[in-house]
């Protein structure tokens, strides 16, 4: 063994010894003191480790994050869409549901559902468009409702979709009768949608709140079908007959699904009424 | 050939207008999409079918609207009209013929509504009539026209494009 190996081999278990005196104990508070240093020094790059790989691993964790918000926002997406489709569900089930039991109540009379799918171009007229046409037996002069009252009635038909003259039309008549009195009158729309009593007799005392319902006369609309109710009367004593605004009962800016009553068949009159020149 | 757009354009404008411009109301008003998209066609300068779509829209509003087919056809034709005049006087300055053409329109539509259907028995008072139905409809279309003249150009630039019309 020549001389450097001989000092390596004396260096190690030199400091070999050191160690194994210091680990069990032996040296005292000189060995506390060099662990308390090895660990403080161990503590210290143990940190700086964890720093550095909390940046080496932090973008790929952003990456990783937007990807996730991402997918998490379309679910979201996703599940308002469907919220507001069960919306629309349940609204229109409640409709129909309501429908139901205006049908249910009203036996004699046979129904067809239809959804209200685009109103009349212009503001001067007062007409909706319906899905259903002759194809489903729909015929010009039936009458329309919903579970609240009259809306109505069928002004032309084609095949898949037919027009509806509402009430509240300008060129609208319904002869009506309030339920209180038992008196008739006759119903007519405006430009602005609102509706109003005219011919009402002098005789009688109209009041607010008063019920309207269809009188059926003329043969134009079955007869008891709601329509609204009083809300002003107005009575001039020079006059001829009073008037009195009404309260529809029936929403007509909301409409979306309506009854076509089937089994009703107007009745044409013209031919009844009195000819204008007497006949020789 | 591509003047056949007419008919997709003016049946996607008729049902707008029957299902959703016609909900949007101003009072009792309501914007006229045929008749502005109309007015913004005739006042395009290499237009020359302005009276064919002018009959397409009277064609397709004539199933939907119960308004009397002779003021329908007078009252567009007289839009077009209108804009055909201006189209040649006001043509440094497309906006303002725009609405010009809108503001007359309107008023001549309504007016001739009015009297036709007076004429036909419906009871109007003229000044519901003018307060709170042309008034706002005129409103909604003069509104309406800044987004659809822009629109119509780009239109008329596809159906004309200049190689052709030179």
């Amino acid at each position: 063994m020549n001389s450097r190996s001989l000092q390596t081999t004396i260096i190690f278990l030199v400091v070999g010894g050191i160690l194994v005196l210091a680990f069990s104990g032996v040296l005292g508070s000189a060995s506390r003191g060099f662990t308390a240093t090895l660990i403080n020094i161990q503590t210290w790059i143990a940190g700086r480790f964890a720093g550095f790989q909390d940046f080496v691993t932090a973008p790929r964790d952003i990456v990783t994050l937007r990807q996730r918000n991402a997918e998490l926002e379309a679910q979201v997406s996703q599940l308002q869409a469907q919220l507001i489709e069960l919306q629309q569900r349940v609204n229109e089930t409640e409709i129909l549901a309501a429908l139901v039991d205006f049908s249910r109540s009203n036996p004699e009379s046979t129904y067809k559902a239809a959804s209200v799918i685009g109103r009349d171009p212009s503001p001067f007229l007062h007409y909706i468009i319906i899905n259903r046409g002759s194809n489903d037996d729909i015929r010009r002069g039936m009458p329309v409702v919903t579970n609240q009252g009259l809306v109505g009635r069928i002004d032309a038909v084609i095949a898949d979709a037919a027009r509806v003259q509402l009430v509240t039309d300008p060129a609208s008549s319904v002869n009506v009768y309030l339920q209180n009195t038992d008196t008739s009158a006759v119903l007519y729309g405006s430009v602005t949608g609102d509706i109003s009593l005219d011919l009402i007799s002098q005789n009688v005392t109209v009041e607010a709140g008063d019920l309207i319902l269809t009188s059926g006369l003329g043969g134009g609309y079955p007869a008891d079908l709601i329509i609204g109710q009083v809300v002003t009367v107005r009575a001039l004593e020079f006059e001829l007959f009073q008037q009195a605004t009404v309260q529809p009962a029936v929403d007509f800016s909301r409409l979306e699904i309506v009854l076509v009553i089937t089994n009703f068949r107007p009745v044409d009159i013209a031919p009844l009424e009195p000819a204008t020149t007497p006949i020789p | 050939m591509r003047n056949l757009i007419a008919f997709p354009l003016l049946g996607l404008a008729v049902i707008l207008q029957s299902s959703i411009v016609s909900q949007v109301r101003l009072l009792n008003g309501y914007a006229d999409l045929p008749l502005v998209l109309l007015a913004a066609w005739a006042l395009q300068e290499r237009v020359d079918s302005a009276w064919h779509w002018g009959a397409v829209a009277c064609i397709f509003l004539g199933f939907i609207s119960n308004l009397p087919l002779p003021v329908m056809i007078l009252g567009y034709f007289g839009v077009l009209f209108v804009a055909r005049i201006l189209q040649r006087r006001v043509w440094q300055a497309p906006l303002l013929a725009m609405f010009s053409v809108v503001f007359l329109g309107t008023l001549f539509f309504h007016l001739l509504s009015f009297i036709i259907l007076r004429f036909l028995g419906t009871i109007f008072s003229f000044g519901d009539v003018a307060g709170l139905v042309t008034l706002p409809s005129l409103l909604l279309n003069m509104l309406l026209s800044i987004p659809i003249y822009p629109f119509m150009r780009d239109v008329s630039h596809w159906v004309y494009p200049v190689e052709e019309f030179a």
